[in-house]
């Protein structure tokens, strides 16, 4: 009950925030020149001046911007997330559809990242200076400055039209009929490239923050005291230093969250993902301006959802901190 | 004539291709006998909002949708037009009825007849009332009669050439299915995102935003075809990312240049791929200079050409699309054979000197700084060129003297810069040429059309004779005159300058050699795929 509560009250701090990113993105693209209809017939190639009245006539974008804005948030309020003008259904239902690959590529991607970022930041805050932190150091360093796409196109040269060991994009094969443990099997093998490609960039962020705040608390009075009383030195590095070491970076996975989503946009591009980041993408190309609102909220939905839980996991890692508080 | 190596190269490489691959021996000659089965997978760029060609004309809908619906007529390989779901069709003297046989014992996908009232509705519903391009073109359509159920009779209350009105039905005559649209909100059917037609294809599934599925038509009415068990469309957004799916098997084909420039000319070296130019001849499309009138500079027809003068189109031919091109020589592009006014050449080739002097005659010379003027510059981009053709103009305007300021929008955007708000000097991007003047490109001159549709005269330029050549040609229905007309037109164009059509493109397929009979027809990608077949 305490935590209904709590995510409730999230929830409703989170709401003003959530309108004003709303109407402001509505007002924004009403200022980008070209509406959904000029999109429309820029992609068939033409149309004539009664077409393309009869077209906006369609969409609704004969009427006044106030107007469909308040049309806008007063079906909101119902949770109704409107039509999309793209797919011609409603956007919470393309918006349905678009969530699991995106989820499951950010999941994997965050936990990849956050894992190897975590032993490679351990093992280098551990040997400090010396060889193996320089390596993993630099490697940092290489992938953080490497465009997600670039990184994404090669992966696909080598993997997949070279040595051909990975498809080259897509969600699962087509019509395969798979099902059970097969279909899973099938759709891990296509997301292979796509998470590696997405968890490099991320990667160097964990494992910076872990090196550094390694190196911080192995410097503290309390890691001073466990050794001094005799502690074995991996107990003292599991239990005192990691424990504490781990809270940075569970902030950054809240932080990210947002970021992550981002980078899905050009991952999902290069991989023919059919994820929420494309979506996005298409939407604005498109001026389909109800679906990108939609993916906006459910993104932020996402997010607080996401921050909520780090919250949790403070809790537990640091009894000092209170989640109620 | 003075040949760079890399025309050298590439005219060589032509030479060996078409030795390895004489056009029709490569379609044919490989082909033995079909071989039943196998799944084709085609990589399309970008996902269309609705699958009804009779609601949308566009190169994007056709290639999926035209293997599922099919129109009352198609294209030959010389661009001729051929029988489809119409047999026969005759014109009346006045050129004011043209009467269709249609196919009989042809089957919707759901099984009932298909017959003259589905043309019916189609025409005067769909055709008429929705569909871009034919809204102009049946404007004059009154009545569709059907005295039995394998006859139409369109009257119209102009006349209408026969050759254009058969050559736009290719594109613009798809037929669904009445029983399924009649009495529906048509634009929110749910046919158009699960088509029902006769085609030798059914559709299976649609994946929003991963692919599209079809299976073989087991009653289609040509029979013993067709071949595939399965095509299956991918959207693949990203360009390189295309060109892996095709180098790493994933793929067939990818039509209508929808890859890297680069990339294609790279897979013309591949042996496992066909790059071709062949089977697409029924689009051309040009990259256009488009100047705004209401410019004072511009509205002088001695700075338009001077601007003309001072582009190099070969060089950027060569050096930036790879060859894939030739100069211009107006707005009827070399390859339309029934249009193509015989003495055509380039009409203001480059000359630097030339341009210079123009543009002093005109009283804008050089001030102390060796500028003339500055001029803003819209790109429309519609393809990877554009942006490397508006570098090229600016750079090329940079030598006489005019200071050119790019300024780039996305796509949607730089239409309605250009066509609704008119805030620009020059704007380039593509024009694109559907086998006949009246169909897409005499809009790009005729006066009166309303600001905000796009790829229109939105110039602020108006000629009564151009206007009067485009309404004669196009109600003209003996194929000599229209064809004088359509000469004539493209000599005032060239000589009032209202627009210039610097380059002339083909669109490029890369198709996979286990692909055949493919690009045997003029507007192959867009064509039914009935005899296609894919080798072991």
């Amino acid at each position: 009950m305490r935590f209904l509560t709590l995510a409730g009250r999230r929830l409703a701090a989170a709401l003003p925030a959530l309108l004003i990113i709303l109407a402001g993105l509505f007002l924004l693209l009403q200022l980008a020149p070209g509406d959904t209809v000029d999109a429309l017939v820029a992609q068939i190639g033409g149309a004539d001046a009664t077409v393309i009245e009869e077209l906006r006539r369609h969409y609704a974008l004969d009427r006044s911007a106030s107007s469909r804005l308040l049309d806008y948030l007063w079906r909101l309020v119902h949770l109704d997330l409107g039509e999309s003008a793209i797919y011609g259904k409603p956007v919470i239902d393309v918006i349905v559809e678009r969530i699991p690959p995106t989820l499951l590529l950010m999941g994997s991607a965050l936990a990849l990242a956050f894992g190897f970022g975590m032993v490679l930041g351990i093992v280098a805050a551990l040997r400090v200076n010396r060889w193996p932190d320089t390596l993993i150091s630099t490697l940092g360093l290489v992938f953080y400055a490497t465009p997600s796409f670039w990184f994404g196109l090669m992966g696909i040269f080598v993997f997949a039209v070279y040595l051909g060991w990975l498809p080259a994009g897509g969600y699962g094969t087509i019509a395969s009929g798979l099902a059970g443990w097969a279909h899973i099997a099938d759709i891990a093998w296509h997301l292979t490239l796509p998470v590696v490609t997405l968890a490099l960039i991320f990667l160097a962020i964990y494992l910076r923050i872990m090196r550094a705040s390694m190196l911080e608390v192995s410097t503290l009075d309390f890691v001073r005291t466990a050794r001094a009383k005799g502690l074995p030195e991996s107990r003292v590095v599991t239990r005192h230093v990691l424990r504490n070491a781990l809270l940075p970076m569970v902030t950054l996975i809240g932080l990210q969250t947002g970021t992550m989503l981002g980078g899905s946009v050009v991952v999902e591009c290069v991989f023919a993902l059919p994820g929420l980041g494309r979506l996005a993408y298409e939407s604005v190309m498109q001026r389909d301006l109800n679906t990108l609102l939609g993916v906006v909220f459910i993104s932020a939905l996402l997010v607080i959802a996401i921050n909520f839980i780090v919250d949790l996991l403070y809790a537990r890692l640091d009894p000092r901190i209170n989640a109620t508080h | 004539m003075k040949l760079t190596r890399r025309e050298l190269l590439l005219s060589s490489g032509a030479l060996a291709t078409s030795a390895l691959f004489p056009p029709l021996a490569w379609a044919h000659a490989a082909a033995g006998q079909p071989r039943k089965g196998g799944v084709l997978n085609v990589h399309v760029a970008s996902e269309q909002r609705i699958l009804n060609p009779s609601l949308r004309a566009s190169t994007g809908v056709y290639i999926v949708t035209s293997k599922i619906i099919e129109s009352l007529v198609d294209l030959d390989d010389a661009g001729r037009v051929v029988p489809q779901l119409a047999t026969a069709w005759e014109s009346s003297k006045d050129g004011k009825t043209i009467t269709f046989k249609l196919r009989e014992g042809v089957k919707w996908h759901d099984g009932k007849p298909f017959t003259s009232a589905d043309v019916q509705y189609n025409a005067l519903e769909l055709w008429k009332k929705h569909l871009n391009f034919s809204t102009a073109l049946q404007l004059n359509l009154q009545a569709v009669d059907t005295p039995d159920a394998h006859t139409a009779v369109f009257r119209y209350s102009r006349p209408i050439p026969l050759d254009l009105l058969l050559r736009a039905l290719a594109d613009l005559g798809y037929v669904v299915p009445r029983h399924v649209f009649e009495g529906t909100n048509v634009l929110e059917n749910p046919a158009n995102n699960a088509p029902i037609g006769t085609g030798p294809y059914r559709f299976v599934q649609y994946e929003r935003g991963q692919y599209i599925i079809v299976e073989r038509n087991p009653d289609y009415w040509r029979k013993g075809e067709p071949h595939l068990d399965r095509i299956v469309w991918r959207f693949i957004t990203d360009k390189t990312a295309a060109t892996a799916a095709l180098e790493s098997g994933q793929v067939q084909l990818s039509a209508y240049s929808q890859l890297a420039l680069s990339d294609i000319d790279r897979l013309g070296k591949n042996p496992d791929f066909v790059v071709t130019p062949k089977g697409s001849e029924a689009n051309q499309f040009n990259n256009t200079l488009e100047f705004n009138f209401r410019r004072k500079e511009i509205a002088d027809v001695r700075v338009r050409r001077a601007l003309a003068h001072a582009i190099n189109v070969p060089f950027f031919i060569e050096n930036f699309l790879y060859g894939q091109g030739r100069p211009a020589t107006g707005l009827i592009p070399s390859v339309s054979k029934s249009f193509y006014p015989a003495d055509s050449k380039v009409p203001y080739a480059y000359d630097k000197a030339r341009a210079e002097a123009l543009l002093d005659e005109a009283g804008y010379k050089r001030n102390a700084r060796g500028e003339r003027f500055a001029l803003k510059l819209v790109p429309i981009n519609n393809g990877e060129d554009v942006p490397l053709f508006a570098t090229f103009i600016q750079q090329s305007l940079a030598q006489i003297g005019i200071k050119v300021e790019i300024t780039n929008f996305d796509y949607a955007a730089s239409l309605a810069a250009v066509y609704k708000t008119h805030d620009f000097d020059i704007a380039t991007g593509w024009h694109q040429y559907r086998g006949d003047p009246a169909v897409s490109t005499t809009v790009w001159l005729r006066s009166g059309s309303p600001a905000g549709a796009p790829w229109t005269n939105q110039y602020g330029w108006q000629s009564d004779k151009v206007d009067k050549l485009i309404d004669d040609a196009a109600s003209e229905v003996d194929p000599a005159k229209r064809r004088a007309l359509y000469a004539e037109l493209v000599r005032e164009v060239n000589e009032q300058f209202p627009i210039w059509f610097a380059t002339e493109r083909d669109f490029y397929s890369v198709v996979s050699k286990k692909v055949q009979n493919s690009h045997n027809v003029a507007r192959w990608p867009s064509s039914s795929w009935h005899d296609t077949w894919l080798s072991a």
